[in-house]
């Protein structure tokens, strides 16, 4: 039977709401709050610093290093013994991947740009989240970017594409595909690309057709939430 | 042939289409994609003739030749001191650069400068490798006693210094505190401790309304309500400290 | 630390004039903010904010087998991390020997004043129980960590509801409307010692120039239900006994924030 209708009521290529805010931890150079639906995000950002351990430095360009982590309450069921799992290892991965192609890190020889993703609350697009929140705090830092980086997974549920995949969807009784993507939107680049599920050449390509729309709206979100922080910058002629 | 999409003195983000055409021309924080030029780091529009400038708002300090700083001691070497100056990269200081005064080899470099001291510096050279030489030679470049320091964004540091060192001037007046900004965001502050909070609570005011207008009103009305009526003295002196 | 150093030395100069770094006197507490339910995923959550100093606390329940040596009692849990998204100073990794202190400040406190009646966790002596677990992480560190963890951990359990339980598998999708069988709140107050000085809701400058502090857990009731004595310096009896009135009075007035 063809999934027609949305568990939670959403049309086809809609996403669950965004609520996106910069500059929510005052320790951070650069921070943000990204909300989804019911899956909440914070990002901070500290850098450049100084790159510990020595070996680790890279005399040409500063590093860019991100940790995802959910909080041991963060997840659908059971608490999640805290500590970083292997499925923690590789989100951390693939989101440093997923924002490596806007940052330009050559002024910090020697130095690291450290990205953390913090989430005290799921419900299935965590790393989409996490890469938002992290573009946000990225350029709350005040780090070089050529473009702020969108994410947002689309996918099929029993036939139907969808856009932004919830926990039902994702765990849905039928055949599904999950696929999670970050967008670079001035270039159409994509820098995060995976996959759950089964699904055709062809249906991918006009799924990611339909995510386009989606990660441009999400990105103008984004860069909201950091004109909303910093508002009418002018500095006075007095 | 050339058109201006985003006004000037706004805020841009990363990404954001600022001109159209081949008349402008990318200059800091701002890059050209085809047709366009975008800017390329969050921060605050400005032309320059026909060259696209985004001043940045945030973001740690980079050290810059020439700058003035305030540095604090993390470590004593057999030839100088090194210096943490509120960025990722360290800074030394090598005898020669910190006084004219004879050492002999092997002398006890503490009685100089020792550890946690906080010092007003002068950045004479940056290497491509962020490798940072200071002196202390130089008008106003001294060891600080007593008081207290404030980090502050180092983007706001110009907004604080004031035109001419108004807006700094306008604080130690109020508050009778001596006051030194450093270029990295660090700020020497030193007076009566309930004036030295109400000279930190206007940086911090400056700080974080620096973009609505009337900031110099605002600061005024603040210190005069927790210090009375300010008396500015008819000509202001240029003294070293306040760069 | 150097003894001699500048921020201690300017500390202890405002301290005489009765001034901390930020203005407050010193036995001023900043502005204390709880708010509850902030993680639908958790049977209980809350947020607390003190100052600008943020932390997450977030309660799981699960049905485990009991101790041994307990077989009609629930089971506590806590544990804490200091995340490096809330300080420059955290690093990624395992909870170092700072955040493992913190847990187990805040977990006696709980334990030792019996807030939660362990005995009424009980569903099935010998076989089955609810297990409790609070997880407390920071989300920015300006100082005073101890006070907002235990004060969060606390509003955690107040917030929390049971789950769903059909004797052999937990629902946590349907929550009910059955809360937590708690009876106390127990609250913990750090106060510092630096020099002659006493203060309360420390500052992370105030706290690098401490010489002893003492984390105070009290019920409503006034009963001392956990001590925590931390720093370099030995204090005398008549540090404690002003320490732990401080403490008193700094309680009463939190626990009127849950």
């Amino acid at each position: 039977m063809a999934y027609t209708k949305r568990l939670d009521g959403r049309k086809q290529k809609e996403f669950r709401q965004i609520t996106a805010k910069a500059g929510v931890i005052k320790n951070a150079d650069g921070s943000a709050y990204f909300k989804i639906g019911n899956t909440v995000a914070y990002a901070a950002v500290y850098g450049p610093r100084e790159l510990h351990p020595k070996f680790m430095q890279d005399p040409s360009t500063g590093i860019l290093r991100c940790n995802y982590n959910m909080m041991p309450f963060a997840g659908m069921g059971n608490r999640v013994r805290p500590g970083q799992n292997r499925r923690a290892k590789e989100i951390s991965m693939v989101t440093q991947k997923a924002l490596l192609p806007v940052v330009d890190l050559k002024e910090f020889p020697n130095a690291v740009i450290d990205v953390f993703v913090e989430l005290p609350q799921t419900d299935a697009g965590s790393r989409c989240a996490g890469i938002c929140a992290a573009s946000i705090a990225l350029a709350d830092a005040g780090i070089p970017m050529k473009d702020l980086v969108s994410a947002v997974s689309v996918g099929t549920v029993d036939g139907t594409i969808v856009v932004d995949l919830d926990y039902g969807e994702e765990a849905y009784d039928g055949s599904v595909a999950d696929i999670p993507i970050a967008y670079i939107p001035s270039t159409e680049e994509i820098s995060l690309l995976q996959m759950d599920g089964e699904i055709t050449k062809e249906t991918l390509l006009e799924a990611l057709e339909i995510g386009k729309i989606a990660w441009h709206e999400i990105i103008e979100i984004q860069k909201n939430a950091l004109k909303e922080k910093y508002k009418v910058s002018g500095e006075e002629n007095e | 042939m050339g058109n201006l999409l985003v006004e000037e003195r706004t805020v841009v983000v990363p990404g954001e289409k600022i001109a159209e055409g081949l008349d402008y021309l990318p200059a800091n924080g701002a890059y050209r994609k085809d047709d366009f030029i975008l800017a390329g780091r969050l921060g605050l529009l400005i032309m320059d003739g026909r060259a696209v400038k985004i001043i940045p708002l945030s973001g740690r300090y980079m050290p810059k030749r020439n700058d003035v700083i305030i540095g604090k001691v993390i470590d004593v070497t057999i030839s100088g001191w090194r210096f943490e100056i509120n960025c990722a990269y360290s800074a030394m200081l090598s005898m020669k650069d910190a006084t004219s005064d004879f050492i002999a080899r092997g002398a006890d470099l503490t009685q100089f400068f020792n550890l946690d001291d906080m010092v007003v510096v002068k950045i004479v050279n940056v290497t491509s490798q962020k490798l940072v030489d200071l002196t202390t030679k130089g008008p106003g470049l001294r060891k600080l006693y007593g008081g207290r320091i404030v980090l502050v964004n180092c983007n706001k540091v110009p907004r604080i210094i004031g035109k001419q060192g108004s807006m700094v001037s306008l604080i130690k007046n109020a508050t009778g505190c001596k006051i030194i900004v450093g270029q990295n965001g660090a700020i020497w502050i030193d007076g009566e401790p309930k004036n030295e909070v109400i000279a930190i609570e206007a940086i911090r005011k400056i700080e974080q309304e620096s973009h609505i207008s009337g900031l110099t009103d605002r600061v005024t009305e603040y210190l005069e309500s927790k210090c009375g009526k300010i008396q500015m003295p008819a000509q202001e002196e240029q003294p070293q400290e306040e760069q | 630390m150097n003894k001699k150093n500048p921020v201690r030395e300017h500390i202890l100069k405002s301290l005489q004039l009765g001034m901390r770094p930020d203005g407050r006197a010193l036995e001023q507490y900043r502005n204390v903010e709880v708010t509850y339910g902030v993680s639908k995923t958790a049977e209980g959550s809350a947020l607390v904010k003190i100052g600008d100093t943020e932390v997450i606390a977030g309660a799981k329940l699960s049905v485990e087998v009991p101790f041994p040596d307990t077989p009609d009692e629930g089971i506590i849990m806590v544990n804490a991390e200091l995340l490096p998204l809330s300080s420059p100073r955290f690093e990624a990794g395992p909870p170092g020997i700072e955040a493992v202190e913190l847990a187990r400040v805040v977990d006696r406190g709980l334990r030792e004043s019996k807030a939660l009646d362990l005995k009424k966790l009980c569903i099935k002596k010998g076989e089955k129980v609810w297990a409790v677990s609070v997880d407390i992480c920071t989300i920015n560190d300006a100082g005073n960590l101890f006070d907002a963890a235990g004060l969060a951990a606390i509003a955690a359990l107040q917030d929390a509801v049971f789950p769903s339980y059909d004797g052999t598998e937990v629902d946590y999708d349907t929550k009910t409307t059955e809360k937590l069988p708690l009876s106390k709140t127990p609250i913990p107050i750090t106060v510092l010692k630096i020099g002659d000085y006493f203060i309360v809701d420390a500052l992370q400058e105030e706290m690098a120039s401490v010489d002893s502090r003492l984390t105070v857990t009290t019920t409503a009731d006034g009963t001392i239900c956990s001590l925590q004595k931390g720093g370099d310096v030995a204090i005398t009896l008549a540090d404690i006994d002003k320490m732990i009135t401080l403490s008193l009075v700094q309680a009463k007035m939190l626990r009127k924030k849950l």
